[in-house]
């Protein structure tokens, strides 16, 4: 270790895999609907994707969690995106391609992708 | 990426109830779920809440479960980080929101929310074994900004400034200590921290240890390059493993960063660190007597002057501190003097430390800033009394310290305040008391603790604190007069004045700090012989009352010694010259027909 430099470039990469126990409010939360319904209809792979696409463009400000049956089982896999101060995206019927747009458009570009949305699938 | 990070304890105190085996079946289950690429499973330090453990947290959502058992952890494998179902039977009662997914911050419960991390920033948080999780909470850059940016005299302006005084009882100013050693010329200087935590029941150092053992490398190598020593020691208890293996890992890891050893952040200081495992001698937590230790002899004090900062260890400059003071340090430097000196009051500044035992629900360590009162402590973090008892005392500073009564509970906690009523801050243990507890048997407690550790060298310590137990247990036993109270506290003031090191000067404490708050509990030992808190055995009768015993013969045959007689459904009756005192026979009754007096 010779400079401060080095130091913090070795923190922010230390930091990136720490994000999970950040303080939740203050992250984005990924969080996938992961009962019988939500799983049956594939929503590990939805959720591994997410990971996966988080983890490749270093986005250290998000979490991905599980919870459970949201209600609306027919349309799972369910996807909601907390941003902090935001409200809630809910995103149904996704898959892993879906997932990778959601990354890149919402997360990294600040657009959610409105056509995925509940709100999209009642119209 | 790992979603989902298992925090389990790996202090101490959860790891004796069965920790290790946790994590173990955490592991065996997460890969059995083929989850071992999405959750990862973290052993940390004590969180703090030790009457709860084994203590678990999961992030993201930060549920705080305890009490978790070993055949708990496949339930929240299945539930919690396959399915993410909260498992809400384990969940801290405090934690639970009542909705089914949600749970309340930990911040926000009775325990945590009145307490101020700064020693303690990082036990429970980081991975004690991993030097890049400390890095990840900002490690090592008070070290670097000393090293590139700051003189050594600007460090200890900023050590002075901050107002940090010594955590391990003293109170002696940090800052100032450390520009006495800087100020003395020698080709060899020294830094040791004091990591030989003796009082009984204190555990706030072991925890930093075991905790965040990066932090202490970190401001000591600070500390070098303040006062301009090279090499540094640890005093650490043998009987404290844990915390010796992590300074082990912990120092192996930083040489190998570069983070100790030759030009750090190539600055050119160099700085080394050892570790001296002591052999659990309570003298050895003195100063001087520890570092005749380190330095391979009998470990006994000697007179000061010289201060260690003119000759102490090996005969050179050395700065001693205790391990919560270093704790504080790279905060300070970070995030600077003023942060610091905006907690706390007027004359000690920022968070102190305490293990918070005996009669209270919340055992357990937490880190409040100065000027909290004691019924705070008591009331709204430890949880109140359990059972419904009244609180009695508090004790503090261990064997060398006093005790706070009921009539001084809302006395603000700092050094200054508690010496003013004849206690002492001490090294952090508190110690809560109730109306069971028995003043004058804790005086003997603490008494017995210094007899036993006084290491003989000087004469008012070694024959005066024997000579004061004499006098206790001749109170206990019932055969004192009121002219022994007086002559037990002309010899407590001999001791103090007399005695050569802060062992013996402080031994008397205890019984005198009893006989100015609890002088009547001693009085009824000696006038009606009768212990109030029916604690001192020769003092006690049991009693079986006639009217309320229904003759089951319960006591009779749980009765070790044969001292209950009576024939069934007829009153039995105590043999008072076999009974033993052991109570036995009072916890069986199921008809309060036994009593003591």
């Amino acid at each position: 270790m010779k400079s401060l430099e080095e130091l913090m470039a070795l923190r922010d990469a230390a930091k990136a895999k720490m994000t999970a126990r950040e303080d939740s409010t203050a992250v984005t939360r990924v969080v996938v609907g992961m009962a019988t319904c939500g799983i049956a209809a594939g929503a590990r792979p939805v959720m591994n994707r997410f990971s996966e696409e988080i983890e490749k463009r270093n986005l250290t400000n998000v979490t991905v969690a599980q919870t459970g049956c949201i209600g609306m089982c027919q349309y799972e896999p369910i996807v909601e995106v907390t941003e902090p101060g935001k409200e809630k995206v809910t995103y149904v019927l996704m898959n892993p391609e879906k997932a990778t747009k959601v990354v890149v458009d919402h997360l990294v570009n600040g657009n959610p992708v409105v056509e995925y949305t509940v709100g999209a699938l009642k119209k | 990426m790992y979603r989902s990070h298992v925090l389990v304890c790996g202090g101490t105190g959860c790891t004796s109830s069965n920790s290790p085996k946790i994590i173990e079946q955490f592991e065996a289950q997460i890969k059995e779920k083929g989850l071992e690429n999405e959750v990862k499973v973290i052993r940390t330090g004590c969180f703090g809440l030790c009457a709860l453990g084994p203590v678990v947290v999961v992030y993201p959502e930060g549920c705080f479960y305890s009490e978790v058992k070993v055949e708990d952890v496949p339930e929240i494998v299945e539930e919690h980080l396959l399915k993410g179902r909260i498992v809400q039977r384990l969940l801290y009662d405090e934690t639970k929101a009542g909705a089914q997914e949600e749970v309340k911050p930990l911040k926000e419960t009775d325990f945590y929310k009145k307490q101020k991390r700064v020693a303690l920033r990082n036990c429970g948080v980081i991975n004690p074994e991993d030097i890049n999780e400390y890095i990840a909470y900002d490690g090592y850059q008070a070290l670097a900004k000393c090293l590139t940016e700051l003189k050594p005299e600007e460090v200890i302006q900023i050590v002075k400034d901050s107002g940090l005084r010594g955590r391990g009882g003293g109170g002696f100013p940090t800052g100032l200590k450390w520009s006495f050693t800087a100020a003395n010329k020698a080709d060899q200087k020294y830094v040791v921290c004091n990591a030989d935590e003796g009082d009984p029941g204190a555990f706030m150092d072991r925890s930093v240890l075991e905790g965040d053992p990066h932090c202490i490398i970190e401001a000591m190598t600070i500390c070098g390059y303040a006062t301009g020593a090279t090499e540094g020691y640890i005093y650490v208890r043998a009987e404290y493993p844990i915390a010796v293996k992590r300074l082990e890992i912990a120092i192996a890891q930083a040489k190998e960063m570069g983070l100790l050893g030759k030009d750090i952040f190539g600055s050119g200081f160099d700085f080394d660190l050892h570790i001296k495992l002591g052999a659990g001698a309570f003298v050895c937590g003195e100063e001087t007597a520890l570092m005749t230790s380190i330095e391979g002899n009998r470990g006994e004090p000697r007179p000061r002057p010289p201060y260690p900062a003119v000759k102490g260890l090996f005969g050179k400059p050395t700065t001693e501190n205790n391990v919560e003071t270093f704790a504080n340090i790279p905060t300070i430097i970070r995030e600077g003097a003023d942060y610091f000196a905006s907690m706390g009051t007027e004359k000690s500044k920022g968070t102190k430390v305490f293990a918070l035992g005996g009669k209270i629900k919340n055992t357990g360590l937490v880190e409040i800033p100065m000027g909290t009162t004691l019924r705070e402590i008591i009331e709204e973090i430890g949880g109140g009394i359990p059972n419904g008892k009244k609180f009695k005392a508090a004790q503090t500073g261990g064997p060398s310290g006093g005790c706070i009564p009921m009539s001084l509970i809302d006395t603000p906690i700092d050094y200054d305040n508690l010496t003013a009523i004849g206690c002492m801050m001490g090294s952090g243990g508190l110690i809560v008391m109730d109306e069971d507890n028995c003043m004058v048997d804790i005086a003997k407690f603490f008494l017995n603790f210094t007899v036993d550790e006084s290491c003989g060298k000087c004469t008012p310590c070694r024959v005066g604190t024997r000579r004061l137990l004499e006098m206790l247990d001749k109170i206990t036993s019932g055969n004192g007069t009121l002219e022994d109270l007086d002559k037990l506290e002309e010899l407590c003031y001999y001791i103090k004045e007399n005695s050569l090191c802060g062992l013996g000067q402080t031994a008397p404490n205890p019984v005198l700090a009893t006989l100015k708050f609890f002088r009547d509990e001693y009085v009824a030992h000696v006038v009606d012989k009768k212990c109030p808190a029916g604690v001192c055995k020769d003092l006690l009768q049991y009693k079986i009352i006639a009217d309320k015993c229904r003759g089951c013969t319960a006591c009779a045959r749980k009765c070790p010694v044969g001292a209950i007689s009576g024939t069934v459904k007829n009153p039995h009756t105590i043999d008072t010259s076999k009974c033993i005192k052991c109570g036995a026979c009072m916890e069986t009754c199921k008809f309060g027909a036994i009593i003591k007096e």
